[in-house]
């Protein structure tokens, strides 16, 4: 029981990050592997304004999403978009895709070095215990959870429930078929892909009040991001969720059970199994 | 066998001939820097005879890379060094079947994804062996040396330009050129696409594994956060698009320069290697799409049309 709470509470911070991917990778069409350094530089900036300023990394979050959305959406625009229409193909995007945000990851990295130097880094924010059905939690982890859990929720309605949230979905489905019926793919790709930076770096902060993280493990934080949009099939809000969870729940009975050492390699077990067995993802549909 | 292919054999012979003499100079310098030259030009050449056909990049390098220096690690001292060479190719050839197996199969973006983290599950499950078993690290305590890892390494590239050579001449290597054109032709063709994908990419695997087995004696001391160094992988496919993977001797051309920046930058300045790392993808990306081969071709396509302008 224990386990699989602490596991739900991690993997409500990787259901957020994964959301990030989910929308630059799905609609934008960009496999971004720079998504774990733009977690990390969100985990950096909840750390100098709490240990600067004193200020609650809940509400650093207000000024992080605003900011790394216009980052993002410059990203795109200036960086991505040209590859977007010199790319022949889909896959020739992707290849090229994955250059540049590679280049894009090593640069952040480096620069977050040099800034911050390699230290572990983390800081103590409402690290007291808290009672669920009979065991003790750390109130932030609780904490983090629930201010994913609000934003998932918010995402959720928005892309279901607005026009601009279906205009979303059917790019994510059809690009093509979506410039047809008049919705500006150009305009909202980059939109989608500045929102999931915004939500990645969100989630950093978040995932910053109680994981120590230091600049260069970013791409731990890609890969299991990638291996849950996969999970739970690319475009899929739902599957996202579940995906996430269930890989927060496995990685904590590893690490309790097993060894703290083999998370990674408990995310690749069920990354293999899903590669095997249902390659469209958990709820995705079978490609006809 | 045209008049071409034998001219470019014997050059290519005089040119190895001239590398070889290299360890006679007596600098320990460069022959240190021949031996990493050397070095990324087995695993750069290997990694673009998968990858320049298919467009998949690989970032498993690193994980072959450290088993290969395990099984050095773990068998010097009952083995045979060359046998030792020859169980790595092995084990690393099955560990890229499997790999391939698993991801090949379905898109490219799948197997960018399970490599990237390859080498960081390998190095995971080993710490945990070791972790279990009590141990650190190995000791690999040989009496072969600098010049003689050099040599190995040398022939190491040679056995890796032959095998490209003959894979472009042979039924597989025009089944992957097609694939890599256009997938759908090549499977409504009748090639086994996955087939040919898991065959090709054992290579680099092999190769990669026995690079690691070589070069375990230059370490004397290994350990897991070592041997499997993520960024060797990094390094590998920037230098083979740098240089070009188009071609087989594409990423030789990249190799050279840009080991040796890169050894200037990390002796001068430790602490901007990862910047460097990534500055040179944006540069290849934006800048060199197709690398120095696809520049030289185009220098040559425009003297020669200028020529004919001239003729005309």
């Amino acid at each position: 029981m224990d386990i699989l709470i602490t596991g739900l509470l991690l993997g409500g911070t990787y259901a957020l990050i994964a959301m990030g991917l989910n929308l630059q990778y799905g609609v934008a069409r960009i496999m971004n592997l720079a998504n774990g350094e733009m977690l990390v530089a969100g985990g950096f900036a909840a750390f100098w304004m709490y240990t600067a300023g004193q200020i609650s990394p809940f509400l650093t979050i207000f000024l992080l999403a605003p900011l790394t959305f216009v980052l993002n959406w410059l990203i795109y625009r200036i960086m991505l978009q040209p590859l977007v229409k010199r790319a022949k193909s889909r896959g020739q995007l992707e290849t090229d895709s994955i250059l540049a945000t590679f280049g894009l990851s090593f640069v952040m990295v480096g620069l977050m070095l040099s800034v911050f130097g390699g230290d572990y880094f983390n800081y103590s924010y409402l690290a007291r215990p808290i009672v669920i059905v009979g065991d003790t939690f750390a109130l932030n982890r609780v904490a983090a959870f629930l201010a994913a859990v609000v934003i998932c929720g918010a995402l959720y309605l928005w892309l279901n429930h607005s026009r601009a949230g279906l205009s979303i979905r059917a790019i994510a489905v059809a690009p093509d078929s979506a410039r047809l019926v008049g919705i500006n793919v150009t305009h909202l790709a980059a939109l989608a892909f500045g929102l999931g930076g915004a939500v990645t770096a969100v989630g950093g902060a978040l995932l910053s009040t109680y994981l120590t993280l230091d600049a260069s493990t970013g791409v731990i934080f890609t890969l299991k991001a990638l291996i849950i949009v996969i999970m739970g099939g690319v475009g899929d809000v739902r599957g996202t969720i579940i995906a996430a969870l269930l890989l927060g729940i496995v990685e904590t009975l590893v690490a309790s059970l097993l060894d703290p050492g083999l998370t990674l390699a408990a995310a690749y077990t069920l990354f293999i199994l899903i590669l095997l067995f249902r390659p469209q993802g958990l709820c995705g549909k079978k490609p006809t | 066998m045209t008049g071409t292919d034998i001219r470019n054999l014997i050059l290519s012979a005089i040119a190895l001939g001239i590398c070889a003499l290299l360890p006679l100079s007596g600098s320990g310098y460069w022959l240190s820097i021949g031996v990493t030259i050397a070095m990324f030009t087995v695993l750069a050449t290997s990694w673009a005879l998968f990858s320049g056909p298919t467009h998949y990049i690989s970032l498993a390098t690193a994980a072959f890379f450290g088993v290969g220096t395990y099984v050095t690690g773990l068998g010097f001292e009952t083995l045979p060094f060359w046998s030792l060479i020859g169980i790595a190719g092995v084990i690393g050839a099955v560990l890229a079947a499997l790999v391939g197996l698993a991801t090949l199969r379905l898109s490219g973006v799948y197997f960018v994804i399970f490599t990237l983290g390859l080498a960081e599950l390998v190095r995971q499950v080993i710490t945990w062996f070791q972790n279990k078993s009590g141990q650190k690290g190995l000791y690999v305590l040989t009496d072969i040396s600098e010049a003689g890892i050099y040599w190995m390494l040398l022939s190491l590239a040679t056995a890796v330009f032959l095998t490209g050579w003959l894979i472009g001449r042979s039924r597989l290597g025009f089944a992957l050129r097609i694939i890599g054109d256009d997938e759908t032709v090549a499977v409504h063709s009748g090639i086994n696409s996955a087939l040919s994908k898991v065959l090709l990419f054992m290579v680099p695997g092999s190769v990669a594994a026995m690079t690691g087995a070589i070069l375990a004696p230059r370490y004397v001391y290994i350990e897991p956060s070592l041997a499997f160094a993520p960024m060797l992988s990094f390094q590998v496919v920037i230098m083979a698009l740098l240089g070009g993977a188009g071609r087989l001797w594409g990423p030789l051309v990249g190799v050279i320069p840009f080991t040796l920046l890169w050894e200037s930058i990390s002796s001068n300045f430790p602490q901007q290697t990862t910047l460097l790392l990534g500055v040179a993808f944006l540069i290849i990306v934006y800048a060199l799409p197709r690398g120095f081969v696809g520049l030289l071709d185009d220098l040559r396509h425009r003297t020669r049309a200028r020529m004919a302008e001239g003729v005309a």
